[in-house]
C-alpha cells in the first residue's frame, strides 16, 4: 500500500475519533448536572456547596435529605398533583389530537388547509404570550386555584395534533374506506381501526407531553397559589426561598432528584418510540 | 338476487367529469368486467356502485332498490380493494370477521361463520396469521373471504389481482371463476388488464374517459368492436387499422374495392386483427419485415406500415421472418371490420 492511500485510509477514522470525543464531551457537559443534583442529595448540606466540587460525596448522607424533604414541605402532595395533572394532559392531548389530525388528515372539510395552518401557527406563539390572557379566561371560568384552571388550557396541543395529523395520512384510505363498506361507523373506524395503527405514534406523543407537562413551571405558578394544589416543578421552589433561615440544599437536591426520576425512567424506557415519533413527524408529509 | 342497475350515472370533481351519463344494467349472477385505460373511470364508477363515493347525477337501483342515497354498509355489496386493505393489526380472522363483530354478531357464531369461509377458501391454518405473515395470494384470499363473510348481494373487484405476479394472477383467476360458479352471485371486476377481462367476463364494458364505448360478450367486443377505440384496446398486439385512402395511394385498388363492397362507400378505415393478417404466396400486397418478437408459440412479425404504424402478423412459432425481406401477405375477408369517419364499425353488408 502506498504512502498516500494509507494515509487517506487513515483519515476518516481520525474523524471518526474526534467526532467521538466531541459528542462524547457534550454528552459529559449536560449529564454532569444531573449528576450533581443525584449525588448532592446523597451529601451532608455543608459538603454540597465545598470547592473543589466533591464528584463522590465524602460524608454519605444516606436518605436524610429526603426524608427532610418530606418534612419542610408536602412533597407527596406536589408528586400527586403533578402525576394528576401530567396524566390527564396526556390521556386527553392524545385523543384530542387524534381526532383533529385524523380530521384533518382523512376528511374534505371546508377551509380545511387554512384551518391546519391556523392551527400549526399556533406553535409559533411563546407561552409567556399567552399566560396574561389565559389567566383572564380561566379567572372568568372561575377557575383561579382549581385543578381545572392548572389542566384545562393544556389539553390542546398543536405539535400534538400537526403529529398525527401526519401519521395518519400514512395510513392508507382503503383501510377507512373497507372500514365503512364493513358497516363500522365513523367512531368505530376511529377507535378500532385508525387508534390502533397510531400505536407508535401516541406512544411517542404521550412521553413528549409528559415531559412537558412533568416539568412545567409557568403556568402551574400563574393559576395557583394555593399549596395544596402546587406541582413539583413550582413546589420545589420552596427549598430555596429566601425567606427560609438558609436555603436547604441538600433537601432541594432529594426533590429534585424525585422530580426527574419519573421523567427519565419513561424517557429510557421510551427512548426509542420518542426519537422515532419525533423524526417521523419531522419528515412524514 | 343481485341486479345492478346504472341510470344516467355521473360523477364530477371539481371541474373534471370523471363519468358522463352511464346507463348500465348488470343481470343477476352475471360477471361483469369493466376495462379501459388508466383514468378512464373504472374505478370511479366501482366506488359509487359500492357508495364510497357520492354520485354527482343519476341512480343506482341494487335489485330494484333506489340506493343511491344508502350508504355503502347498507347496500349489500361487498369490495375487494386493489391493495387487499386488510387490517394490518387484526389477525386474518379477525379480518374476516370485522363486518360481523360491528354488526353486534356474537363472537361464537362470527367464528362458525368465518370458519366456514375460510373453509371455501382453503384459509383455515392461516387464521391466526397477520397481514404481514401472508403471502400476497394469501391476503388476496383472506380480503376475498373478508368480503364472503358479508352474504352480499354482489362483489366488486377494483383490480385485485394487480399487485400479484403473472403465476400467481391466473391461479387466482381461475379461483375467482370456480368461487363465482360456487357462490353464484352478482360480479363486477375492474382491470386494466384485457387478459383478465376476457377471461373472466361474461360480458366486458369499456370504459374510455367516462363514457361506455361498447358493452358485450368477449367474443362479440373482440370479432365486432363497436369503434375503433374498443377495436385497439382490446387484443393483443393491437388490431391493424388502415385507412382506405392510404391503400388507394400505395396502388392497391383491388383493397379499396373489396373494403367498400363488404362495408359500403361510408367505409374510412379497415381492421385487421394480427393473426387474420398472413404470409401468402399470392398476397394481395408486399411489405418489408421491420421487427420480430419471438414467443415459442408464436412468432409476432411487425411489417411497413402505410402510415407509419407497422402492420403486425401472427404466425406459429415454426415461421422464420428474415429482417428487412419483403413478404407477401395476405387476410380472410370474414375477420374484417370496417368502420366510417368518425370511427364507428360498419355493419357488414
Amino acid at each position: 500500500m502506498s504512502r498516500s492511500s494509507s494515509r487517506e485510509s487513515r483519515s476518516p477514522l481520525v474523524w471518526q475519533w474526534f467526532g467521538t470525543l466531541l459528542v462524547a464531551a457534550f454528552a459529559l457537559a449536560f449529564a454532569f448536572p444531573v449528576y450533581f443534583m443525584v449525588s448532592s442529595a446523597f451529601k451532608a448540606e455543608n459538603e454540597i456547596l465545598a470547592i473543589p466540587i466533591h464528584i463522590l460525596p465524602y460524608q454519605f448522607a444516606g436518605l436524610e435529605e429526603f426524608r427532610r424533604a418530606m418534612e419542610i414541605a408536602p412533597l407527596a402532595n406536589y408528586v400527586w398533583n403533578s402525576a394528576l395533572v401530567s396524566c390527564v394532559n396526556v390521556v386527553c392531548t392524545l385523543l384530542l389530537s387524534a381526532m383533529a389530525g385524523y380530521g384533518f388528515a382523512k376528511f374534505n372539510l371546508p377551509f380545511k388547509n387554512f384551518l391546519f395552518f391556523f392551527v400549526i401557527s399556533t406553535m409559533m406563539i411563546p407561552q409567556q404570550i399567552l399566560v396574561v390572557p389565559l389567566f383572564v379566561e380561566i379567572k372568568y371560568f372561575g377557575w383561579v386555584n382549581t385543578y381545572w384552571g392548572l389542566i384545562v388550557p393544556g389539553l390542546m396541543n398543536a405539535f400534538g395534533v400537526f403529529m398525527m395529523r401526519q401519521f395518519i395520512a400514512e395510513i392508507p384510505n382503503e383501510i377507512i374506506e373497507a372500514g365503512r363498506a364493513d358497516g363500522a361507523s365513523e367512531v368505530q373506524i376511529f377507535v378500532i381501526l385508525v387508534l390502533p395503527l397510531l400505536l407508535p405514534a401516541l406512544a411517542s406523543l404521550a412521553i413528549i407531553i409528559f415531559i412537558w407537562s412533568w416539568g412545567n413551571f409557568l403556568w402551574p405558578l400563574v393559576a395557583v397559589s394555593n399549596e395544596k394544589l402546587a406541582v413539583l416543578a413550582v413546589g420545589i421552589t420552596t427549598y430555596t426561598q429566601p425567606y427560609q433561615r438558609q436555603p436547604m440544599w441538600g433537601a432541594a437536591m432529594a426533590a429534585a432528584t424525585l422530580t426527574t426520576l419519573p421523567v427519565l425512567i419513561v424517557f429510557l424506557a421510551f427512548q426509542r418510540h420518542f426519537v422515532k415519533g419525533i423524526t417521523a413527524a419531522a419528515i412524514k408529509g | 338476487m343481485g341486479s345492478i342497475e346504472l341510470k344516467s350515472v355521473g360523477k364530477r370533481f371539481a371541474t373534471f367529469e370523471a363519468i358522463r351519463s352511464i346507463e348500465l344494467k348488470v343481470e343477476d349472477r352475471e360477471r361483469v368486467v369493466f376495462v379501459g385505460p388508466s383514468g378512464c373511470g373504472k374505478s370511479t364508477l366501482l366506488r359509487l356502485i359500492c357508495g364510497i363515493d357520492d354520485v354527482t347525477e343519476g341512480r343506482i337501483f341494487i335489485d330494484g332498490v333506489d340506493v343511491t342515497a344508502v350508504g355503502s354498509a347498507k347496500r349489500g355489496v361487498a369490495m375487494v380493494f386493489q391493495n387487499y386493505a386488510l387490517y394490518p393489526h387484526m389477525t386474518a380472522e379477525q379480518n374476516m370477521g370485522f363486518s360481523l363483530r360491528v354488526a353486534g354478531v356474537p363472537k361464537g357464531e362470527r367464528r362458525k361463520i368465518v370458519r366456514g369461509v375460510a373453509a371455501i377458501l382453503q384459509l383455515e391454518h392461516l387464521l391466526h396469521r397477520y397481514p404481514k405473515e401472508l403471502s400476497g395470494g394469501q391476503r388476496q384470499r383472506v380480503a376475498i373471504g373478508r368480503a364472503m363473510v358479508r352474504r352480499p348481494k354482489a362483489f366488486l373487484f377494483d383490480e385485485p389481482l394487480s399487485n400479484l405476479d403473472a403465476a400467481l394472477r391466473v391461479e387466482m383467476r381461475l379461483e375467482i371463476i370456480r368461487l363465482h360458479e360456487q357462490l353464484k352471485t352478482t360480479m363486477i371486476y375492474v382491470t386494466h388488464d384485457q387478459a383478465e377481462a376476457m377471461t373472466l367476463a361474461d360480458r366486458i364494458v369499456v370504459l374510455n374517459s367516462g363514457n361506455i364505448e361498447q358493452v358485450d360478450t368477449p367474443r362479440n367486443i373482440y370479432h365486432h368492436p363497436a369503434n375503433t377505440f374498443v377495436a385497439k384496446f382490446i387484443g393483443s398486439p393491437k388490431i391493424n387499422l388502415i385507412e382506405v385512402d392510404r391503400l388507394a395511394a400505395a396502388g392497391l385498388g383491388q383493397l379499396v374495392t373489396l373494403a367498400g363492397r363488404l362495408f359500403g362507400s361510408k367505409v374510412r378505415s379497415i381492421g385487421i386483427r394480427p393473426e387474420m393478417l398472413q404470409l401468402a404466396k399470392n398476397g394481395a400486397f408486399s411489405r418489408l419485415c421491420m421487427n420480430v418478437e419471438y414467443f415459442g408459440s408464436e412468432t409476432i412479425a411487425y411489417f411497413e406500415g402505410f402510415d407509419g404504424v407497422p402492420l403486425a402478423a401472427k404466425a406459429s412459432g415454426e415461421t422464420h421472418f428474415q429482417l428487412g425481406q419483403s413478404y407477401k401477405l395476405s387476410f380472410d375477408t370474414v375477420g374484417l371490420v370496417g368502420f366510417d369517419t368518425t370511427g364507428d364499425a360498419l355493419p357488414p353488408l
